[in-house]
């Protein structure tokens, strides 16, 4: 009996740890990403209040998530209102691919960017658009977390 | 009967003679490589003096750097100096084989030089021990300067005969160097000698460059730079050192490279966001739209009798390596394992194509056959890309780049070479970090 219950009580330690540790893995990955985009705040800047300055991709993907579109419209309208300035919306690709891929790609998630701006009434004309590939991480770590963060296109003021 | 026997070694033997003993197998990795002597180089003592070297060391500087090379290859033994047996200048005339072979030698290489009214005049012959007789010999001059150039042309000249295929030794390498933070690399056009010596810088590091590649005739370098922030592809003279624009694209234009013919560029043109192949003829300046695709078409190379290219693609959804007719064509997906694939290069010998792999986050450098068959990966690593061939065909270069930390720290990027045969993966030793690199034919033909 008693013997019944040491093992019991290691199973509830036991299950106890997994439950913990898998609970914070969990907790890890829903803050940071959500189907491999990143989703967090961490190395977003404003180009004014309420209007975020990058939007993030899947990996080697170019379609923009609900969020992405919603950072996009927040950006023309701010566009819309600031009549005079104009952007360069950069596309970047994460480490891990090869180099003359991660350009084409990133000039993609560019023009990805500015196609959603200019339906949204900004002129073609005030953005123009440039690919770094993988040369320009935000994140310079080797992770997935990084990774994720550096899978971006930015919208810069040119003027 | 016995004496039909005889006739008939006999026979072998003089035949075997005529076309040497010695071979070097260069189709699979090397496991008993072939011990060979590099005697220095004797010094006529009618040699001048050089301001800008020691010539009375010369010739002792020139075998090591043969030395050097054959080492490289893992095909060769280059046995110590201490235990030769014969002085260079004596040996140069006439070796005693049998006091060579004492010391396991197969092969030596002897040699004098003169420098002579500001002329470097070099001679040396190589001795098939085995056989006791004399296999090459060439004697050329040139200016005292091009020393190690003599070395590497020598060292061609005995791989050439050794192997009976064209060495790889008198080249460069164009490459990108890389200094600073991994956030904010700079990074510069670069110029060595395949053996990490004379590197020369072409550009000041003022504007990212990126995939250098040389013409067929290793005088000009077609790269991607973003002067004034636009990626464009570029060509530089690097003689004159004069840098021009490729064509009037509207957007980014990168991954370039030469025709065979080095009459063409071929490259890849993002029109809004979309990226397809283009070519551009450098002298009528004609431009030819050569893939027209809404998915990613880059990293284009022709075949070495320029009737076909083989490119990197996704239209099938994922990153893989496609070949066509050269007018864009007859378009075929030649790789259809799983992970996915990038930077196709097509072999100068025209069998194989060199590309990398990625799968399950792991990067491959691998060969297969034109039509996608007989797929060999050669080295797996956590990141490495880019391959380039040798001029025979027989060696690839490409760049490793390492694990960085949290705060971006433990990253480097180095130039790395490896056998086809999957053997001989060795490190290119360079000043500075170093990525993209590209291997020119040979400088002497």
């Amino acid at each position: 009996m008693k013997f019944n219950k040491a093992i019991k009580n290691l199973f509830i330690v036991l299950f106890s740890t997994l439950l913990i540790s898998a609970c914070s893995t969990a907790k890890k990955a829903n803050v940071d990403t959500a189907n491999d985009v990143y989703t967090g705040t961490d190395t977003v800047e404003f180009l004014a209040k309420g209007v975020p300055d990058r939007i993030f991709f899947a990996t080697n993907k170019s379609s923009l998530t609900t969020a992405s579109r919603d950072t996009l419209r927040k950006q023309a309208t701010w566009m819309r209102k600031n009549k005079n300035v104009t952007v360069t919306v950069e596309g970047h690709a994460d480490e891990r691919g090869t180099r003359e891929y991660n350009l084409a790609l990133g000039e993609r998630r560019a023009n990805a960017a500015k196609d959603y701006l200019m339906t949204y009434g900004v002129s073609g004309k005030r953005i123009s658009v440039i690919s770094y590939g993988k040369e320009r991480p935000v994140n310079p770590a080797s992770s997935p977390l990084a990774w994720s963060q550096n899978r971006r296109s930015v919208t810069v003021k040119a003027n | 009967m016995k004496k039909i026997i005889f006739t008939l070694l006999l026979y072998i033997l003089s035949w075997n003679n005529t076309h040497a003993l010695i071979t070097v197998d260069i189709t699979r990795g090397n496991l008993d490589p072939l011990p060979i002597a590099v005697s220095p180089l004797h010094v006529d003592s009618e040699s001048e003096k050089i301001p800008s070297f020691e010539t009375s060391t010369l010739g002792e500087e020139i075998s090591k750097i043969i030395e050097k090379n054959f080492k490289s290859t893992g095909l060769f033994n280059p046995l110590k100096k201490a235990s030769f047996v014969q002085k260079p200048d004596i040996a140069h005339l006439k070796p005693r084989f049998e006091d060579w072979r004492l010391i396991k030698a197969q092969a030596l290489v002897t040699g004098k030089l003169l420098i002579k009214n500001n002329k470097l005049k070099v001679e040396f012959r190589l001795w098939d021990l085995t056989a006791a007789k004399e296999m090459v010999a060439l004697s050329f001059t040139t200016t005292p300067n091009n020393w190690r150039r003599v070395a590497h042309i020598i060292s061609d000249k005995i791989y050439e005969r050794l192997t009976g295929e064209s060495g790889y030794f008198d080249t460069r390498i164009a490459f990108v160097s890389e200094t600073g933070p991994k956030n904010q690399r700079i990074k510069k056009l670069a110029l060595m000698d395949q053996d990490g010596f004379n590197t020369k810088y072409l550009t000041l590091g003022n504007e990212l460059v990126l995939t250098p590649r040389f013409n067929p005739t290793n005088q000009l370098v077609t790269y991607l730079s973003y002067f004034k922030n636009m990626p464009r592809v570029y060509l530089l003279d690097i003689e004159t050192g004069i840098q021009e624009v490729v064509g009037n694209f509207p957007g980014m234009t990168f991954a370039p490279r030469f025709s065979p013919d080095g009459k063409k560029i071929i490259m890849s043109f993002a029109k809004d966001g979309n990226s397809d192949i283009y070519s551009m003829d450098l002298e009528t300046r004609v431009v030819e739209q050569i893939t027209k695709h809404p998915s990613i078409d880059t990293s284009p190379s022709y075949s070495p009798d320029g009737k076909y290219i083989t490119f990197n693609s996704d239209r099938s959804g994922l990153q893989q390596i496609y070949v066509m007719r050269s007018d864009g064509t007859q378009v075929k997906r030649i790789t259809h394992g799983s992970g996915l694939y990038g930077t196709p290069v097509w072999s100068p010998r025209g069998d194989l194509i060199a590309f990398t792999k990625v799968r399950k986050g792991r990067f491959y450098i691998g060969v297969m056959r034109s039509d996608g068959t007989g797929e060999r990966l050669l080295t797996e690593n956590f990141y490495q890309e880019a391959p380039s061939w040798s001029p025979n065909g027989r060696v690839l270069i490409f760049y490793r780049e390492t694990k960085s930390d949290s705060k971006g720290k433990g990253f480097s990027a180095k130039l790395w070479s490896i056998d086809i045969t999957g053997y001989n993966e060795r490190r290119l030793k360079t000043e500075t970090d170093a990525s993209d690199p590209s291997w020119s034919s040979l400088l002497s033909k």
